[in-house]
């Protein structure tokens, strides 16, 4: 309850008429330099809401937007990138590869867009998963130079667009075309092949069977196919798996893997930048 | 002065009523410091004049480093990460070199407190030079103590405001100069001085010099001792760095009272030497009674030791009234005990113990560094890649830094692996032994991959090593790593 303002003999200054059990409030006056500061924060303030947006229907006069904002740092850094891009897409693949500048250029952006796009299937570093190929590594079902890998990624695998590449594996069990047990005698045969075997006679017994099924695609020695995509039988690399039990699966059911086209969704050079990357994971040849 | 417990007298000494409150604020004293010549005042000057000399001459000095590189002695090169000390060329991450140099800063500047209490504040301290320098402006412009002192009391006349006028432009002038002069640590000084004056320096160029300028003349100009005082931590813990055996500005009471003043030809029988002339008052740059003792405000500057040495020799009597010593000599004296200066105590003697250990590392280290640096990273993603013939292979990214002038070509080996399969990707052929070129001043990245046979691999991991070396001379510089493989 405000009582008495008075003046403090010490300070000079006025109580605020506050006590509290004889202690009395000093109404000391803010130092000026803070009231200024608090002054020019207040008309700094206004200013601010005239110049920049900031209510829900008016704009600002400076016309300020944080979206036109990140286009326009889009557009510089797309100007930035643009004689290198330029150069990228004028040159060769093989062109890309022999110019150091280039193929670093080339590389670090590939591994931007590889992060982005591809990581999701192929894992970070081209690692793969089951059913989808690992990319570092020297097992190719399509090629593994840099145009054969350039077309995989411009054109996909078994998807919509003309150009892409297709092939289909017929359905051996699925369809009626072996039986169940020749299908283990085929399995144990293909897995001869990479010395994984465990029953020497139902290999034998499969040799046949394959020699009439399978050879068109996958050779004679197991060897594959990279005009059709058909895999090496005889490496120790399985996309689906290679214990008994995937490879009848495999031989009974088909496989098909599909990868989309990317030509529409990039531009040439990014295209070239991702092959030249993903041949540089190791395994390129 | 603050916050003491302050009692109000009356003229004639008698005490009033005691005032109990506690001033936890106090208004600004403004301070007119005398001129005083002197020992110390001309060791004040040399010490200004060095700093000054240095700060604002240092960026111009030359140092031939060859084509492609600066030619500044001293250069802070931000957008090319590189600094350059004469000779010594220090890349961003040799930054501990800068940990090292604040290292012997701090222990240099507890010895030196140490040893003669806070002379890096009275001397050395920029708060201090150029606040010197700002007084000394001041003074050539207003006039001493005295005509400042009226000057201030003076209403608003012509002759006041060009005066002031002309001191606020030089203080504005030395504040410029000294912003300018800053930046031109980080770039070729006389090309920034020429496009800072042709306006086509880079913002951060003019802001810097905006900042620079503010802050000097601000604190030089206006805050002056309150800079010490109250925004300075470095006071706070001087009772901490000092001991008895520390020299620090000291009265002599013993000798001085029973003060008083002194009419010329009396006796100097049954009184002090201190003629209570006030002068070590009106010379202290920080308006203090040194006569009260040490004190927070004190730095240490010894003005008042010219100022009372001054006025002996004008009354006769022998100098050191005020003068650098030790609170145990002023006890002892007092106690009428021997006493014997000492140099050497425990912390004297850790405080130079650690800047010599620091110096020494930091040298010893900067000698046998190498110009080269190798990092290898492992690629964990694949983890290790199974080849179609059942090889296991590692990728890694291998990252030279060539601090030298000169391209090099770093033969690689490796060591722990029998014979594996080496490939560097970009380079083709690399054979078992592959040279991996890097650009001068630069740094050269590569991947790396290393296959052997699964049956070659022991366990799931190996210890491996890289080896890398420039020619056969020099040692390899040697990094270890792992080399995985599928589980066992």
């Amino acid at each position: 309850m405000p009582t008495k303002i008075e003046k403090d003999i010490v300070t000079g200054t006025d109580t605020t008429g506050h006590e509290w059990d004889g202690v009395k409030e000093l109404n000391t006056p803010l130092p000026k330099w803070w009231v200024w500061t608090f002054y020019v924060t207040i008309v700094w303030g206004v200013g601010y809401c005239i110049a920049y947006p900031s209510l829900p229907w008016f704009k600002g006069l400076l016309g300020f937007s944080q979206r036109a904002e990140i286009a326009q740092r889009m557009e510089a850094a797309k100007a930035q990138k643009g004689p290198m891009m330029e150069r990228i897409r004028a040159s060769s693949l093989e062109d890309i590869r022999k110019n150091a500048q280039l193929f670093e250029f080339a590389r670090a952006g590939g591994r931007v867009v590889f992060a982005d796009n591809c990581a999701t299937c192929h894992g970070s570093g081209g690692a793969g998963a089951l059913g989808y190929p690992n990319l570092a590594d020297d097992d190719w079902l399509w090629g593994g130079d840099l145009t054969a890998i350039h077309e995989t990624i411009a054109y996909g695998i078994r998807n919509a667009d003309d150009r892409s590449r297709n092939s289909q594996m017929p359905k051996f069990g699925v369809d009626g075309v072996l039986s169940a047990a020749q299908i283990d005698d085929v399995a144990e045969y293909v897995l001869s092949m990479s010395n994984r075997a465990s029953n020497a006679q139902a290999a034998a017994r499969g040799k046949p069977l394959y020699a009439d099924n399978c050879v068109a695609c996958h050779g004679e020695k197991g060897e594959g196919n990279r005009e059709v995509g058909s895999p090496r039988l005889a490496d120790q690399i399985w996309l689906y798996g290679g214990d008994k039990a995937a490879v009848v699966k495999s031989i009974a059911q088909s496989r098909a893997g599909s990868m989309p086209a990317w030509a529409g969704r990039f531009d040439e050079a990014t295209i070239k930048m991702l092959a030249v990357y993903v041949h540089g994971l190791g395994g390129g040849e | 002065m603050h916050g003491v417990l302050e009692t109000k007298g009356g003229k004639d000494g008698s005490r009033t009523e005691p005032v109990s409150e506690v001033q936890l604020y106090a208004d600004r004293v403004r301070v007119y410091p005398k001129k005083i010549s002197g020992n110390f005042r001309r060791l004040k000057w040399a010490i200004l004049s060095v700093c000054l000399g240095l700060y604002y001459l240092a960026p111009w000095i030359r140092w031939d480093r060859g084509p492609n590189a600066p030619d500044q002695a001293l250069l802070i090169d931000m957008t090319g990460r590189r600094g350059y000390f004469f000779a010594i060329e220090i890349w961003p991450q040799e930054v501990y070199y800068i940990a090292g140099l604040l290292m012997l800063g701090a222990f240099g500047l507890f010895l030196a407190t140490t040893l003669a209490g806070r002379v890096w504040c009275g001397y050395a301290c920029p708060q201090t030079v150029w606040t010197d320098l700002f007084m000394q402006v001041e003074r050539l412009i207003e006039g001493d103590r005295n005509q400042r002192m009226r000057l201030d009391a003076q209403p608003l006349s012509l002759a006041k405001a060009a005066k002031k006028t002309l001191k606020h432009a030089a203080w504005l002038f030395i504040s410029f100069a000294t912003g300018g002069a800053w930046i031109l640590y980080f770039g070729d000084a006389p090309a920034m001085v020429r496009d800072v004056f042709s306006g086509e320096a880079s913002v951060e160029a003019y802001a810097f010099i905006a900042l620079l300028t503010s802050t000097t003349y601000l604190l030089a100009g206006w805050a002056r001792e309150q800079v010490c005082t109250y925004m300075c931590p470095w006071p706070r813990f001087q009772a901490a760095m000092l001991d008895g055996e520390s020299l620090v500005v000291s009265y002599r009471k013993h000798r001085g009272e029973k003060r008083g003043s002194y009419k010329k030809g009396a006796s100097w029988e049954g009184r002090g030497d201190c003629v209570d002339c006030k002068l070590c008052v009106a010379v202290c740059p920080t308006g203090i009674d040194i006569r009260d003792g040490l004190q927070l405000e004190c730095i240490g500057c010894g003005l008042c030791v010219d100022a009372c040495a001054s006025i002996m020799d004008r009354v006769g009597r022998p100098r050191g009234l005020i003068a650098f010593d030790t609170e145990r000599h002023l006890r002892a004296v007092e106690a009428k005990t021997p006493y014997r200066y000492r140099l050497l105590r425990p912390r004297v003697l850790l405080y130079s113990a650690l800047v010599v250990f620091i110096a020494l590392v930091m040298g010893v280290s900067l000698f046998f560094r190498s110009t080269a640096e190798v990092h290898v990273l492992r690629e964990r993603s694949p983890l290790f890649v199974a080849l179609s013939d059942g090889s296991i292979r590692n990728d890694f990214t291998v990252k030279i830094l060539n601090k030298a002038r000169d391209p090099l070509d770093f033969a690689l080996e490796i060591e722990g692996l029998p014979a594996p399969t080496i490939k560097v990707i970009g380079l083709e052929d690399a054979g078992p032994r592959p040279f991996l070129p890097t650009p001068g001043d630069g740094v050269a990245t590569y991947r790396v991959t290393l296959a052997v046979p699964a049956a070659a691999l022991k366990g799931e991991q190996t210890e491996i090593r890289f080896a890398l070396r420039a020619s056969e001379r020099t040692k390899p510089i040697k990094r270890d790593t792992v080399f995985l493989g599928p589980r066992k």
